[in-house]
Order: structure tokens, then sequence, then C-alpha cells
């Protein structure tokens, strides 16, 4: 890979047209004339739709539909219903929602959530601010679960070999399997996933002392057996590593994503944001350096970072516990100095994806620069019982295959669908004669199964599970099962003979027969967490024997295999606002991609000129992997900054049965199954890969990448988005004194001036603050055509910027909501006054008034309003109803949207402070927008800028504080702070 | 060759053109007053309820305040509709076996919840807050018109924006004091020297903006 694309070779293209500094895409790098054609309309594909022109039957077919609806126009109102209580519960005050404090598991581990609930139905998830691994923040997937939760595709019925049964039939179809396994459990079989709940713990205990010889084995296809491997190799034994970034003045991330993945990331990011905000007197920034095999969120804000293949990464840890010493690459040697001078005060992590010896690796050099016990704590491990988890599984398929499994019951998990390759899960399960199977879709895995029973969601059941540091979350309800679905502690209740044990005694009695008592009972509920139930730091240092590093094998390319960061392991893959949702660094959606670097895709033939022709925003080829012998075809993606000779996919989509969205029933799967590539030798890829062009053409993608550019100016050059600042450097973004005048009269805001600031040097672009804001607004998704279209309906998006060598870029993220301006382009073009300001200074947007000119959409600089082209909002599907937000209109066709501040969370907060009297003033923190709630880095602040002790006030005071396209004299209400970069002056480059 | 218009033609054609204007202007007018009319606002229009509920009877008769059923009328934006429960606190001893009161029995002896018709209706894209206009000083009566003498109720006002509006912009004309707002048959003194006073002491504001309702 010596032929790397440099800056100059774009340079060179583009000749005398002023250079970006920033930019989006390396077709914004390399500025053809037709790219910027493109970029100057709003909506380049809206005009294709009607290049077709209207045929005679199509006309007809209109004419027919508008005669038919011309009736209907004059009907009158239907009338509406009232149905109260019969019986109203105490405390419960219809129109005010109710918080109950709950918990959301992933891989096993709990994050404390707070569910809002509107007259019993779950609306809204937000972070519980008690809870250690959440502070109040939470990420895109908890944000989603509320659509997960409604989602009609789930399992809603118990089924054997396809017939509807009930519950109680599969009970009695398990007392002949028990009776059985009484005398010699050895062929009755658990699979579970990762578990952390001690009750549901105690209960598989009980079952596999009821059933001797009976076997419980765990499987996670995103698996935390690196990490557990690797530290017992530390350690010696099965331990939990806790982080505290808010202690580390330097952190070297080896192939780790800590700030949005794995455990107690939500905290993490929060830890190692509050180091990085650099305000006015700020003495001190943290140091992040990252290793990485390909662009994630938290190496988006690194100060260093270097892109290498994934089997690289553990010779620079190797080296970097040398000291860097006796490495020819002379920026180990400044990150060792580096951390060095930071002894006790730095962190150095591993990522899920790489080996256990560079997780051993990283704890030996935490031991020896004194960080374990202060920056790096060690505790008894999460699970109940930490096992290898591919060993465990791989033993059950060579007991199924032996057949001396004769029952085996999976609770969650889809092995079928996501187990190794080499294991041949399905062929191996249909030799035993007994399957059952729990799960929250009828999936790959209950088609081959004889019984399935649908799973509850965590907001149907009573469950509890241990956070990142071993506090323990009980899981509350906040509504009945929805689809009679049954809890993984009933489905052990019935193995253990009693069908009477509802998932809410076992729960209970299980901490009540741990010496707690009603009261203590009752405040953990209230709370979200079990006092004082954190696992307890425990003694041992890491070792410093790390077994000689394994012969590198080298091949044509490496083949990288990640979760994908939107569905994750495939279980989200049903859910359409994840699917829709712009991925954090290459901003695709709704299918996988095969992402290679700039100088990659060069060498595979895709070259300049061809994807230029594409206009590659809207369309690629398509590249078949061959890899061990199995082939997948994905379409070509390429990224600046990911390393030179990877390719990495992602898993979890090609669902052969995974609900409407991800396997459409008129089509084929959504994206392609990467699974069958992924062996257990090497379940994160490896050395081999050949990747080749496919003969067909052009594959239509939907990247929102050059979306809503503001980028583009008719003088070319870069209209300073971004700016930025390395720290220590002298502040040079000094307020400029811009010239206010305007052709209307000025507004005055006599009460509140609601504005917002943004610190995008804390912004990782993890996307839970666009799912926060869907589902907080009843934001519709509108598919992948239409994405394609530009016709995305995000009231906010993240913008991500690129700066520098396409190879080895740095990497900017700017959400952009609507920028509220006080001299707003949009108001003095509507006709009909439906977006006007109102007298706190939003840019208001009225639903029934507009009559779909978009005008206001064509003023706008910021290209933050969205247009309902179609009828996106899903007024039919009967479960979708309970779900949304009640204090927002659910939009219909031919109406423009966009963001409002929360305007409802607005009234709501002015609404209380009134009725409280006193100088009726809404008190900073009051209101809290829903991107500003999810945020785990608490870069987004919101408030009244009119209350000059509120935070948003003074942040507005920053030398650092800009506003977008200032020069327009919009006045926006939306600021941001220039991004502040800490890099080691002994590295260059 | 004969005329092919008859001379007529010429004065029908003025009347034609000059008429158009004001043959438009009345069709607006038309329009304009069908949808401030009953016809299209349900104002004054009753509804079949499951139990012909009299407030005439429980608040002008017994003195029942309006809190004791619309529960949340001071803290929620929805003012309340009471459960069976409520009703049965009373009707457990009185009027035991009236025939008109079954569907509450039953409904109280089943679980299964009473269903009545919505009176008052606002669109989807309107939100409003029944405890900020009681705290303000709004009394029931204003919007609701007297309840008391509803021996079935029906909608008072016509609920137009129009309507919304002639009280937003001008608040002091419906001010009352906070303790008249349950009282049906308040009837101000002096409205011009006392609302401007309330305005003040109770900091009401004058909300038009779109985003007051509108969201």
């Amino acid at each position: 890979m010596t032929d790397k694309l440099t800056f100059d070779d774009f340079r060179a293209r583009i000749g005398d047209v002023p250079t970006r500094e920033y930019w989006r895409s390396l077709d914004e790098l390399s500025r053809s004339e037709a790219f910027d054609e493109v970029l100057a309309n709003e909506f380049p594909q809206q005009a294709l739709p009607l290049q077709r022109g209207v045929d005679r039957r199509d006309f007809m077919k209109l004419m027919s539909a508008s005669m038919a609806l011309a009736g209907l126009a004059a009907c009158n109102r239907p009338e509406q219903k009232i149905v109260p209580y019969v019986r109203q519960p105490e405390n419960l005050v219809p129109g005010k929602p109710m918080y109950f404090a709950t918990a959301m598991t992933l891989g096993g581990v709990a994050t404390g959530v707070l569910a809002e609930s509107h007259l019993g139905r779950p609306t809204k998830i937000e972070g519980n601010p008690d809870h250690p691994s959440s502070l109040g923040a939470s990420d895109a997937f908890m944000q989603a679960s509320i659509l997960g939760l409604y989602d009609p595709d789930r399992a809603q019925v118990v089924y054997q070999l396809g017939e509807i049964r009930t519950w109680s039939e599969f009970v009695a179809a398990l007392v002949p399997i028990t009776n059985a396994a009484k005398t010699n459990g050895h062929g009755l079989r658990l699979l579970t996933q990762t578990i952390t709940s001690p009750s549901l713990g105690a209960q598989i205990q009980q079952v596999l002392a009821m059933y001797p010889g009976m076997q419980w084995h765990q499987w996670e296809p995103v698996s935390r057996d690196n990490v557990r491997e690797g530290l017992r190799m530390a350690f010696g034994a099965y331990v939990n590593a806790v982080y505290h970034f808010d202690k580390a003045n330097v952190v070297v991330a080896l192939d780790a994503d800590f700030t949005s993945d794995g455990p107690g990331h939500l905290r993490y990011a929060r830890d190692f944001a509050s180091r990085r905000k650099v305000r006015r007197g700020t003495t001190s920034m943290n140091r992040l350096y990252s290793i990485d095999c390909g662009l994630n969120s938290t190496a988006a804000v690194a100060d260093h970072r270097w892109a290498v293949k994934p089997s690289e990464v553990e010779t620079w840890a190797r080296a970097l516990l040398a000291g860097g010493s006796g490495v020819g690459n002379a920026n180990i040697a400044a990150i060792a100095r580096d951390l060095q001078k930071n002894r006790g005060a730095a962190i150095v992590i591993a990522g899920e994806g790489q080996p256990p010896v560079v997780h051993a690796l990283a704890m030996a050099i935490n031991q020896q620069l004194g960080n374990v016990g202060s920056t790096v704590t060690i505790t008894d491990p999460l699970e109940v019982q930490p096992v290898n988890e591919l060993e465990s599984l791989r033993q059950l398929v060579t007991d199924m295959n032996s057949g001396a499994v004769q029952a085996l019951v999976m609770l969650g998990g889809n092995p079928v669908y996501d187990a190794p390759a080499d294991f041949n899960f399905a062929e191996a399960l249909k030799k035993v004669p007994f399957r059952a199977h729990l799960s929250h879709y009828y999936d790959e895995t209950s088609m081959l199964s004889q019984w399935h029973i649908p799973e509850t969601h965590y907001l149907e059941t009573w469950g509890d599970a241990r956070g990142h540091d071993g506090t323990v979350s009980i899981q509350q309800p906040l509504i009945a099962p929805l689809y009679n679905g049954r809890a993984a502690c009933e489905v052990i209740g019935a193995l253990l003979g009693g069908m009477d044990a509802s998932p809410y005694d076992v729960v209970r009695s299980y901490w009540f027969s741990k010496g707690g008592n009603e009261q203590t009972w009752r405040q953990s509920l209230n709370d979200g967490v079990i006092a004082n139930s954190a696992l307890p730091p425990r003694g041992g240092a890491a070792s410093a024997n790390i077994p000689p590093p394994a012969a590198r094998k080298e091949g044509n390319y490496e083949l990288h295999i990640v979760p994908d960061p939107n569905i994750y392991d495939g279980r989200f893959a049903n859910n359409g606002w994840l699917q829709e949702l712009p991925k954090p660094q290459s901003k695709l959606c709704w299918e996988n991609f095969a992402i290679v670097s700039p100088s990659t895709a060069k060498a595979i033939g895709f070259a300049e000129g061809e994807r230029a022709a594409l206009n590659n925003e809207l369309a690629t080829r398509r590249v078949k992997i061959s890899y061990r012998g199995r082939d997948v075809v994905l379409p070509l993606w390429i990224v600046p900054g990911h390393p030179s000779g990877v390719v990495t996919v992602t898993l979890g989509y090609g669902r052969k049965n995974g609900g409407r969205i991800a396997s459409p029933p008129d089509g084929s799967p959504i994206g392609a199954d990467i699974y069958p590539m992924r062996f257990s030798d090497a379940l994160g890829g490896g050395a081999g890969a050949t990747i080749a062009l496919t003969d067909e053409g052009a594959y239509m993608v939907a990247c929102t990448q050059e979306h809503q550019s503001l980028n583009f100016s008719d003088t070319g050059g870069d209209r300073e988005i971004i700016k930025r600042q390395t720290f220590g450097e002298a502040e040079k973004h000094e307020e400029e004194e811009t010239n206010h005048q305007s052709m209307y009269p000025p507004f005055a805001y006599p009460l509140h001036a609601w504005a917002m600031v943004i610190d995008p040097s804390v912004c990782t672009g993890c996307n839970g603050c666009v799912v926060a804001c869907q589902a907080e607004n009843n934001i519709a998704i509108v598919g992948k055509k239409e994405v394609h279209r530009q016709r995305e309906m995000h009231w906010l998006r993240i913008d991500r910027y690129f700066r520098g060598e396409p190879e080895n870029p740095e990497i900017y993220h700017q959400p952009v909501p609507c920028m509220q301006c006080e001299n707003a382009p949009c108001e003095p073009v509507c006709p009909v006054e439906a977006t006007s300001h109102s007298g706190e200074g939003l840019n208001d947007m009225t639903y029934n008034r507009c009559v779909g000119t978009r005008y206001c959409s064509n003023n706008c600089p910021y290209k933050v309003r969205r247009f309902n082209f179609f009828h996106y909002s899903d007024y039919d599907t009967a479960a979708y109803k309970p779900m949304r937000n009640p204090d927002v209109t659910v939009r219909t066709r031919g109406v423009m949207e966009k963001c409002t501040y929360c305007v409802q969370r607005i009234n709501e907060a002015k609404i209380d402070a009134e009725r409280r009297g006193g100088d009726q003033r809404v008190r900073d923190g009051e209101v809290v927008t829903a991107c500003q709630q999810a945020c785990p880095t608490d870069a987004i602040v919101f408030g009244d800028m009119n209350d000059p002790k509120s935070r948003v006030a003074q942040l507005k005071k920053e030398p650092s504080n800009y506003g977008l396209l200032a020069e327009l004299n919009t006045r926006p209400r939306t600021t941001y702070l220039a991004v502040v970069r800490n890099p080691n002056p002994e590295i260059r480059g | 060759m004969a005329q092919i218009f008859h001379r007529s033609a010429n004065t029908l054609s003025r009347v034609t053109i000059f008429g158009a204007v004001f043959i438009a202007g009345f069709l607006l007018w038309v329009i304009g007053g069908i949808v401030r009319s009953p016809v299209a606002t349900d104002q004054g229009v009753f509804r079949e309820q499951p139990v012909p509920f009299s407030h005439q009877h429980h608040v002008a008769g017994l003195g029942i305040d309006c809190r004791y059923c619309h529960t949340s009328v001071e803290t929620s934006n929805f003012a309340g509709i009471p459960p069976t429960q409520t009703c049965m606190n009373c009707h457990k001893e009185i009027w035991t076996n009236a025939d008109m009161l079954a569907p509450v029995r039953n409904s109280f002896a089943t679980g299964t919840p009473l269903v009545w018709s919505r009176v008052h209706r606002l669109p989807d894209f309107v939100h409003f807050n029944h405890s900020i206009h009681v705290a303000k000083g709004i009394g029931c009566a204003e919007c609701h018109g007297r309840i008391d003498k509803m021996a079935l109720t029906y909608q008072y006002a016509p609920l137009t924006m129009e309507w919304c509006l002639s009280c937003h912009r001008a608040p002091e004309k419906h001010i009352r004091p906070r303790e008249e707002v349950f009282n049906m048959a308040y009837v101000a003194k002096n409205q011009e020297e006392l609302g401007p006073r309330l305005m003040r002491e109770y900091k009401v504001q004058k909300l038009t903006s779109c985003s007051t309702c509108h969201y």
C-alpha cells in the first residue's frame, strides 16, 4: 500500500479553485464541477421522479383519487371517546407523566434507565442519573429500545412446530424432559446469553443442582471473551476492570472504543469528556492516543491517531510495554514518555476486538505505571459464572453432534444466526430431540426449534442485573407484557417444576433472602440501584509475564469483523430508528458495507475517476469479498482514515427471519450476513481476504454524508464551519463585532431567551442525541430510497468533517439542530406565517398552518428544515400509537418540521414555574432538551440567555464561542465552541 | 350577416364581470360564517352519553365542587374524568337501584370502564393546559359556560382559534380572582378596574406566540 493518496494529489486536481480545509467526503475535497452543482441543490434527487412525466393512466388514477377524497372533506369530525379508570391508581395524575427507574441490559450488563410513562404507556427512555453506568446519559440503543417494545413484529404466541400452543402446554411438555433428567441430567442443556443477574443466576444454580450432570452454556456473539481471558492472563482469575477516566491525564486506546462500546461506556464518556472541556481559565486537559483499526467514536476525538491493521495493535502494545525502546517508531517512544510523566494518572485500554494478549499487555502497562489501584480498579467479575463463551458453545456443539444432548433450552440469543461459521450450529441443533427457544422475535433459531416462547421486553418484566462496576439495578416493568411474553426466569421456573413463581416473586424473594426488607426494596426501586452493591476492589497485580508473540499471518487483505454501530449483533435489526440512523463515522444507513481506505479502493480498481462519475454519495460499486472459502457481496465504501489493506465489515445484517424491516417480506433481507465468514479461531476476522469489484454497475446507497451541506459557498473555500485550536495556544476566536442591522424591527425578549451551546470538542458522534430527538419528537423514518433522495427526517444531524490527509485525517463531529436565528431567514418567506418568531426567540413551526411551499427550507442556510414529502408517519399500525409522545403533534404529509428546542418541555417547565409562584422564572437546568439529556459527554448545554448566571449564558461569553455562518447576520441562538485538541508537541504528523 | 350576440349580451357581460367580485366576496362570507357556526364547531351540541349525567343536579343542586370529580384540573393539563369509583362513593349509598345508574354499577362490578363521548374536543395539534389557566384566574365558566345550568353537557364556546385569541390578546377582560375560579355564578363588579390589577398581581402575560399552543 505504498501508493497513498495525498492531499497534494487532490490539490493538483483542483488547480486554482480555493481549497477547503475541512471536508466531508473525498468528492468534496476533489471538488469536481459536477459535484458542486449537485451540492448546490438542496435535494438533487428531487427532480428525478418527476422527469418521467405523467402518463394518461397516472393522470386518471390521480384524478379519480382526488374525486373520491373530495367528498371526505365535507364529513364531520368523528366522535371521540374518553375512557376513565374504574379505580384510578394512587399518585397517578392524568396528563402528567410518571418516571420509573429500571435497567436495560446489553451483553448482560445493565445501564440504569428512567422510563417515562404516560397513563401506563412507556414513551421515552432516559438515563438514570443515580446509576453509576449512566449518570443520566443514554445511548442510541437505549433510546431506540422504546420502539423495540412496541414492534408489531415481536413474537406474540407460543409455537410448537408452527402451531399455536399455550404456555401451560409448553410447561407440560417439559415434564417428561425434567423427569428423565432427575436421575441423569447430562442430556439436558441450558444455553443463555451472558448473565449478570444475581437472581436469575441463583435460579440457574438451583436447576443445575436439581438435575445432576446438567450443563449450562453461555454464548454472546459480541462476546467479551477477549477481555475476560486477557484479564485472566494478567490477574490469574476472571476479574472485571473498572476505569476512572476522570483521573486520567493520558489515555492510550488500543483499538478501544471505550466511549461508545462495552460496559460503562456512557460513564467512561462522561468522565473522559470532563477532562476535555476547555473554558476560560482551564489549566489542564487530558490527552488521548488512539491506535485503532478504523474510525470509531473514540478515535474521532483523539489528539493523535494511528490507523493500523488489527493484527498490528499487538506490536504497538508490546512496544509500549517496553517503553518504546528498541522500536523503530519514534511515536511509540513519545507516547511511552508521556505515560511515564503521568504515572498513576494514565490509562491504557484495549478493545474488545483485540486478542486476550493485548488486554494482558495493556494491564501490564497499567501495572507498570502504577495505574492499577488509581485509575483502574479490579473487582470480582460481573458475570454470575464467567466462562470462555466460545469454548462453552463449542462444548455444546460437540455434544450435540455426538448425540449427548437430549434437550436444549435456549434463553434468548439467536445462535443459528450468530454462532461461528465452522460450528455448523444449525446442523448440530437438528440432532437434538427437544429444542426450545425463548426470544423476542420468531427468528432463525426459533424456526429450527420445536418450541418457541415469546420473550418479554425489559420494560415488561421484573429482573435484575449488574452495571459496569457491579452495582445492581432492579429492572421493574412499566407495562404488562404486550404479547404474552415470558421472562427467562419463568422458563427456569418451569424447569424447576413450579409454574407459579412470577418474575416479581423471584426477584423480590431473592433480594429479601440477601438481607433486604420492604424498605430497602422500595428504596432500590425508587433509586434504580441497590445501595452499596458495587463490587469492592480486589487485590492483585497484573502479571508482566506475557506469552511471546505468535507468528503473524500475512495475506492479501485483512478482514476486520466488528459489531454494527447501529444494530449491534443483529438483535436490533428490526428497529427502524436504528436502521435509518447514519452510522457514526461513515454516515451510511440501511445496510452494511465493505469499508476500505482511499488507497485500498484504488488498489482494487475502484479508481478516482469512476467514483466521481458515480457521484459516490449516491451510488457505489459492489465488491465480492472472499475469505477462507466463503464469499460475500457488499457495497464498497471509502472512509478516509481507515487503515490500508484492511476491509471492515459489520455484523447483524442479512437476517433471514428478523421481522418486516430486517427481512422485508417482498424482497431480500437488507444488508449481507457476515456470520458465515466468522470462524471460531478468528471471530474478528483475519488476513487472507481478497476483494474484487463485481461486474454489476452502480449500486444505490443511502449515505447522508453530503446531505444538507453547509460547506458550499459560491466563492469557494472554507466557510469556517469548524474552528479548532490547540490547547495552550492563545485563544484566537475573540468575538467579532458583527453588524446587527436588519431590515426588520428588532424583537424584544423580556422574559426568557432560549439558547444552546454545543461543544464539539467532546462530541464523539455517538448518535445518542439523534435517536433521543427522534423518540421525543415523534420523528418518522422514511426508508432507504427516501434517504437516498435526501429526505431523512432527523431534526438533529451530526455533521462529520475531515481535515488533512485523506489517509489519516483529523475528524470533527458537529451536531446541527435548528439554529433558532434571531434574524431568521425562514420566517419572512413563509406566505402563510406558518413559521414565526416567538417572544422567547424560538422560530416556531406551526404545522397546522403549513401548506408546504418549502420556501422556508429553501431559505435556510443551515439546512435544518425537514419536509414530509410523503405520509411518513405511521398512522395505521395500532402497535405504534401508544408509543408516541402525546405532547408532540404527529406530522402528516405536506408539512414542514424542524427542531423546536423541545418546546413542549419548555412550556411544561414554564407552567410549573408560574404555578410555583414567586418570580415565575424557569430556573437554570429546569428545561433540558432531549438531545442534551441523552448526551453522554454533556456536549450540549441549553438554557436561558437572559439569565446571566445560567450555564448557557456563561458559555456564550467564552472566547471560543462562535455562530455558524455568522457572516449572514442570522444571529443564531445555537452556537458552538471551537474544538480544542491537545496534541503532544513531541509528535509530528 | 346577423349578429351572433344579442345587444343584451353587453349588459350581461358587464354584470357578470363586476358581479364576480361581489359573488366571490359573498361566497367567502358564507364560508366564513359556516366555519364559525355550530355546524363546524359543534358549539351547543349535546352528546349521547352512557349515563345522562346532569351537572345541573350535581353542581347547582347538591353543591359539589368541580374538583371533587375533575381532580387534576389544578395540577395537570387534563382536568380529569372521574373514575367509576368516584361515582360509586355516593351511589353505593343513594339511588342504588336507579335504572339510570345501571351502567355505573355494572362498570364498578365488572371493572369495565365507562366510555364517555368527548364534549370539548381540541385538534391534536393544539395543546391546552387546564392548570395554568386556573392558576391565573380564568374561571371554569369562562370556557365551559354555566355548567351548573346544564342538564346535559354541551360545548358552550366555539373553541375556534379566533375565540382563544380573543382572551389571549385581552386577558384583562376575562380574568377573575383565583378564589372565584370555581364559582359558576361569579359576576365581576368592576372588570375595567379589576382586570388590569389582577393581571399585574398574577403576572399574566399576553401569550400569542404560535408555540404557546402549537407544537
